[in-house]
């Protein structure tokens, strides 16, 4: 076997320190690059800023820790956005893992904004059920979680005393990292109820979403962190979406490098095994 | 009767629900049906629970070769279930706060110093296998790898910055792949896995499906 | 034989238009009960059908009718066509390159809970499984990722053995509960791949963001691998690292492609008739949206 056979069967363990060094390049060497944004992000954006200040929102985040590098960035500029224009947000994840990242980031970012718990903002946890909480939940939210994240009475906070319905509020906002996620709350509350709703979800899932999108079910999509970061941009709070773009940037080239070795590699060895 | 009574009950919630979103005068019912469901379903994962600590107990007595990963389980299991549910939010001791869930309590701490960074971990492996995967994969051996090999490489250049960088045109073009042959792919694959979904949905109040009380 | 399956249906059928009824019936107090309060402040009168759904459920209706005479042809004996699943024929030689190569076949029913109808079509697809390599005294490898899942997998091995007329055969030690956590049975599997080497690894079930990590590792060890599911984000992986693919909906034809069960055949049959209705419906809309009718799409709009 010459050197070209054996680069074309290149051991993995190279490729993935090839991925590393790659991905790690930004970190050493700062690179800066446009963001240029997209139909999609824009509608997400202007659904946000085209609400009447102070509206309630309907923000469920169904992701786990393993998608927080990616929906972290975007659920942290989404609450910038909501908080800045003084709407109020009720928080919950379908999740069992989620409470504990989802409950850090959106009491962070209340502290941020000066927002008041159970005033501006309430967080409820999680509650078992997937799609049968998406229905019951539309029709009364203190029904579905009578108790917050934290254990007090749901009732008792002065914000579910004004929104305590789905129809109550002006918009839905869902950070989605699969399912139950995006897909679900179309086909069981968006059918249903004629509220926006917006999706921000993990670069694999976002293609799925696109019908929705095209079908106006959805008013906006973020996908993945290279949406985040074009949101970022857009409503001018570059945070870690932005930052990590050079480094996906990076990680994409080396993919596509080793795509265009291994194909040259494949035609020279095939043209040379058909001429001997 | 062991499967007779599962199958009725079954049938007859799901028939509620289908007719609760055409009839609407049907809610009430609907509604309170649903809030059984919820009942059952976090009595459900207790039943979960108690499974995970059933079989990791069996492995243990037993003395199978897993068995001290068992016991780190279930060492793992009550410890969280201990500091979450069953010790009070009150109980701090020496200014640190033990009990419940809340930010700054040890179970929140356990969550976000172990399992967050294992979880993240284990997801961060999928780049670089996607990376090998790629590398293996995408070969120009017929017309359509060839095809998958050339729209992988112009999706991936235009889904990043770089890519506008490289051609003003990219973001566009991996824009119309992703919404023209992408999205009319996507919607046939939906429908049809929208329609395998109704139809056994349909058998299972129609009493046709019965697997999920162990088949026949 | 025959006519018991259509007393079957005929039975459930029945029974369930008795359940719809019942459920009608008991509607109507629980209605009276929560009018009775309203009576003091008059509240709005309910709709008694949301003609706004129409668009929905005459599709279902029709959808309805075709899996139940489908069915009924089915039962009848009526040859009905399924065309060849390149997938399903790779599992027949997946299992002899395992016995040839004295190595295990490892089954992975996908990391959901038995109410996704994914995992129980892989439980009857397990059950054909083991039918086979119970003939050959392959040991068959069954991780389960969620602990509700592990008595419905012993119960499709058990019953499989048993049918081949090989009931000794069957090792309880083979079907192994690893975690409920995604990663964690992820890693777990990896480790099964690694150091009991199989020489066939099935994906059949459904999968989230871990399959290309099984897959990935599975190559690793030089394994045939044979994927199926549902869930459409994770097909392009599973596409990609496996020598064959279930894509979407082979995944549930393909239990009506192994046991043949008239049930699964005819449902299988309504399904391709539907999507043609469907194609129908989407080349009317778009020709009249062209010529400037928009009416038949606003009706289409969920409401």
């Amino acid at each position: 076997m010459n050197w070209m056979q054996r680069l074309e069967k290149l051991d993995r363990r190279i490729i993935f320190v090839i991925m590393f060094i790659a991905v790690s390049i930004p970190v050493l060497v700062r690179l800066d690059m446009p963001i240029p944004s997209s139909k999609e992000v824009d509608d997400y954006f202007d659904t946000i800023e085209k609400l009447p200040d102070g509206s309630p929102v309907f923000f469920p985040a169904d992701f786990d820790p393993g998608s927080v590098a990616e929906l972290e960035p975007m659920m942290r500029t989404s609450l910038r956005h909501l908080f800045r224009k003084n709407c109020k947000v009720i928080c919950f994840t379908l999740w069992d893992t989620g409470p504990g990242v989802v409950d850090g980031i959106i009491r962070d970012e209340a502290k941020r904004a000066n927002k008041e718990y159970g005033v501006d903002y309430v967080f409820l946890g999680f509650k078992a059920g997937r799609e049968v909480i998406m229905v019951q939940i539309a029709n009364s939210i203190s029904g579905v979680f009578p108790q917050d994240y934290v254990g007090a009475d749901t009732k008792s906070l002065p914000l579910m005393q004004q929104v305590d319905k789905l129809t109550d509020t002006k918009l839905i906002v869902n950070i989605s990292a699969g399912y139950p996620g995006t897909k679900e709350w179309v086909q069981q509350v968006r059918t249903r109820y004629a509220i926006p709703m917006l999706s921000g979800c993990t670069g694999v899932s976002a293609p799925e979403y696109y019908p929705y999108y095209q079908a106006g079910q959805l008013s906006g999509l973020l996908g993945g962190l290279g949406g985040a970061a074009k949101y970022e941009n857009k409503a001018n709070e570059k945070g870690e979406a932005t930052a990590g773009m050079p480094a996906q940037s990076m990680g994409h080239l080396a993919v596509i490098a080793l795509i265009l070795m291994g194909n040259v590699l494949y035609v020279v060895n095939k043209k040379k095994a058909g001429t001997r | 009767m062991r499967r007779e009574v599962p199958i009725i009950i079954t049938i007859f919630i799901g028939w509620v629900m289908v007719l609760d979103f055409f009839f609407p005068w049907i809610s009430g019912t609907a509604t309170h049906m649903r809030d059984w469901t919820l009942v059952l379903i976090a009595v459900s994962q207790m039943l979960g629970v108690a499974n995970v600590a059933r079989i990791n107990l069996d492995k243990v007595s037993r003395g199978h070769k897993d068995a001290p990963y068992a016991v780190m389980l279930l060492v793992a299991m009550l410890t969280m279930i201990v500091l979450g549910v069953l010790m009070p939010k009150s109980a701090t001791i020496g200014g640190f706060t033990w009990g419940g869930i809340e930010g700054g309590s040890l179970f929140d701490k356990i969550y976000n110093q172990m399992y967050v960074p294992m979880q993240g971990t284990m997801f961060s492996l999928l780049a670089f296998f996607i990376a090998s995967a790629a590398y293996r994969a995408f070969k120009i051996r017929s017309p359509e790898a060839t095809i998958l090999a050339v729209t992988a490489v112009i999706i991936m250049i235009g889904q990043v910055p770089i890519g506008s960088l490289l051609w003003d045109g990219m973001p566009g073009l991996s824009a119309w792949i992703m919404n023209v042959p992408n999205l009319a792919a996507k919607r046939a694959i939906l429908i049809g896995a929208a329609l395998g979904a109704v139809a056994t949905g349909m058998k299972v109040i129609l009493g046709l499906e019965r697997n999920y009380v162990g088949g026949e | 034989m025959a006519d018991r399956a259509n007393a079957r249906t005929g039975t459930g059928i029945a029974g369930s238009l008795a359940g719809a009824f019942a459920a009608l019936l008991i509607a109507l107090p629980a209605l009276a009960q929560e009018a009775a309060p309203a009576a003091a402040a008059p509240a709005a009168p309910v709709q008694f059908f949301s003609s706004e759904r129409l668009n929905i459920l005459i599709p279902i209706v029709i959808f309805t009718l075709l899996i139940l005479y489908f069915i009924q042809q089915a039962k009848q004996g009526k040859s009905l066509f399924i065309r060849n699943i390149p997938g399903l024929d790779a599992i027949e030689e997946a299992i002899g390159r395992c016995t040839e190569m004295g190595r295990p076949i490892l089954y992975v029913p996908g990391i959901d809970d038995a109410t996704n109808i994914q995992t129980i079509y892989s439980m009857i697809i397990l059950n054909h499984v083991a039918k086979r390599v119970a003939q050959y005294d392959t040991p068959l490898i069954v991780p389960v990722g969620k602990a509700i899942v592990t008595p419905l997998a012993e119960e499709a091995v058990k019953s499989g053995y048993t049918a081949a007329g090989r009931p000794d055969a069957y090792n309880p030690n083979n079907i192994r509960f690893m975690s409920d956590e995604q990663f964690a049975f992820t890693a777990a599997v990896n480790g099964i791949m690694n150091r009991e080497k199989p020489a066939a690894n099935i994906y059949l079930g459904s999968f989230f963001a871990e399959s290309l990590v099984l897959a990935e590792t599975g190559i690793m060890t030089g394994a045939i691998q044979i994927a199926g599911t549902a869930n459409i984000h994770q097909l392009p992986f599973f596409v990609v690292a496996c020598d064959y693919a279930l894509v979407g909906e082979e995944f549930y034809a393909a239990t009506a492609y192994l046991s043949r069960e008239p049930g699964l055949v005819g449902t299988l049959k309504a399904t391709d008739v539907m999507k043609v209705v469907l194609m129908l419906t989407i080349i009317i809309g778009v020709l009249l949206e062209q010529f400037g009718f928009h009416g038949f799409t606003a009706w289409m709009q969920p409401k």
